[in-house]
């Protein structure tokens, strides 16, 4: 138990930064690729609940909107149905083969991580977007909106709230699962890990830090989603408008009388007064 | 009189074979507020989500200003931007404040600028005694108070014609009252408005124009003396027999 001790401070002494660089590289990945993620996941969820109303679109329109259901199933399927570490080779080694490009290792990582987390996500948006009741829908289009308007300013905060909890299983899925792209070098906390054992032949005390290190990141990655969550849901209490000289005139005789003293309405005190 | 706003033409609707309304006429011209009634089922609901075109008609034509809604080429949007509408279930926007709920329409369908869209809102919401609630979220708002704001939400847009489609069925008598007397100033204001209602002390004593549907057509249409006092049709009589016991 005192080697292990003794080998661990040795280990952080020589390749403590190695650690947090690697730590770094990998929280970098995971945010941008599960940001990007839900971007894609955003667009294709809303592009696949475009509705088609058979009687008044015109067939181009129809066979459009077919099509490019289409061609996103096949994409979700595609990414959803392959390993991650398959396709960061096929892909990185691909683009170089076929067409000559050479993506530099970030923008592969980005990409792969970014498409990957999308075919995920854009079936969680779509559940999400499902899981609204329909009257807000029917709510938007009764003012005059289209759907792209009801979509960005009515259903899809109201998708993000109920979907959060996924994006924080993916952002977490990301920070471990980004440990595969170390088969295109690049230099992650689990590269770091492989090239410290390498050298030092310490495998337990190596793997104890980069699991401690990990375990920080997702719980801490946890506790941020669950505050997130809170500041999306709002006050509980509101506050009667009595600054807005308006709000002493309303005249009703059934409704309340306006109060004067700004005060807190406790909803779960009763004070939800008619 | 002046031109008709919204004139029901020989109107059918059927989701699958299932008939819901066989050829419906009616014409609703400026100021008028015209009640619907009728038993559950009898396609009342559905007449008013085809003039709003959230369902769209089988046959027949719903005209607004001479012009048919239901045309390839017609823009549902901006129609349903002058015609208005409430619900039963009030349908009022989860994931914005009171305020925020009457601005959206003003903002995003008609892009005025923040300031303007506050002032119509508070305007509106004032006159359903909602302006002290700006700050609130629907979920913290009891049933009256949410239809009063859905109604300021649509009053805010400066509808046409404003559809109500049961908008006191979901509410226990006093928050039915303070609906209805919302509801009671519009109409002295002379708003156009189209009531499907089960409540009919006020289509009798509100409105200009009673419809009364049974089985998706209508059985019988006249000023609330004519449909109330004498009904010609057995079948309205009984349908009002409760009503006029009371």
């Amino acid at each position: 138990m005192q080697d292990f001790f003794t080998n661990c401070a040795t280990v952080l002494q020589k390749y403590g930064f190695s650690y947090l660089r690697g730590a770094g590289t990998t929280l970098l990945l995971a945010l941008v690729g599960t940001f990007f993620g839900c971007v894609i996941g955003f667009a294709v969820g809303a592009l696949q609940t475009i509705p088609v109303d058979k009687q008044r679109d015109p067939l181009w329109k129809r066979t459009l909107i077919k099509l490019m259901r289409g061609v996103l199933r096949c994409y979700v399927e595609l990414f959803r149905g392959t390993p991650m570490i398959v396709q960061a080779v096929f892909i990185y080694y691909g683009l170089m083969q076929l067409f000559n490009i050479k993506l530099g290792m970030w923008a592969t990582g980005f990409l792969i991580v970014s498409i990957n987390t999308g075919a995920y996500m854009a079936e969680t948006v779509r559940g999400g977007i499902v899981s609204i009741d329909p009257g807000q829908t029917e709510g938007a289009m009764a003012i005059g909106m289209n759907h792209w308007q009801t979509m960005l300013h009515v259903i899809l905060p109201q998708a993000l709230r109920n979907i959060i909890p996924q994006i924080g299983n993916n952002f977490i899925i990301n920070i471990k699962d980004t440990s595969v792209l170390s088969v295109i070098s690049i230099t992650d906390l689990f590269f770091v890990h492989k090239s410290v054992v390498g050298a030092l032949y310490t495998y337990f005390e190596s793997a104890t830090i980069v699991m401690i290190i990990y375990l920080t990141m997702t719980l801490l990655a946890s506790y941020l989603l669950r505050l997130w969550e809170k500041a999306l849901d709002g006050p509980q209490n509101y506050d009667l408008n009595t600054t807005d000289t308006l709000a002493y005139t309303s005249g009703m005789h059934n409704a309340p009388d306006p109060v004067h003293e700004p005060q807190n309405l406790d909803m779960k005190g009763g004070a939800a007064h008619v | 009189m002046s031109e008709p706003i919204i004139e029901v033409r020989h109107l059918s609707k059927s989701f699958g074979t299932h008939v819901v309304l066989r050829d419906v006429n009616f014409t609703v011209n400026p100021g008028d507020v015209t009640c619907v009634i009728g038993a559950s089922g009898s396609g009342k609901s559905t007449l008013l989500r085809c003039i709003n075109l959230l369902e769209t008609p089988t046959n027949g034509a719903v005209l607004f200003h001479g012009q048919e809604i239901t045309e390839k080429g017609f823009d549902p949007c901006s129609y349903r931007a002058k015609v208005g509408m409430v619900f039963q279930s009030f349908n009022l926007f989860n994931n914005m404040t009171v305020l925020e709920n009457c601005t959206a329409g003003l903002r995003y369908v008609l892009h005025q600028d923040k300031e303007t869209a506050r002032r119509t809102a508070l305007e509106n919401l004032e006159k359903v005694g909602m302006a002290p609630y700006i700050h609130a979220k629907p979920r913290q708002l009891s049933g009256g108070q949410k239809q009063r704001v859905a109604i300021a939400r649509a009053l805010s847009m400066k509808p046409e014609v404003l559809l109500f489609d049961e908008p006191t069925s979901a509410l226990d008598p006093q928050m039915v009252g303070e609906v209805l007397s919302v509801m009671r100033q519009l109409a002295a204001d002379g708003l156009t408005m189209i009531v499907v209602t089960h409540e009919m002390a006020f289509a009798r004593d509100v409105s200009s124009h009673v419809v009364y549907m049974a089985d998706g057509v209508i059985a019988e249409e006249g000023t609330p003396a004519d449909i109330f006092e004498h009904p010609q049709n057995p079948r309205t009589a009984e349908f009002l027999s409760r009503f006029r016991q009371q």
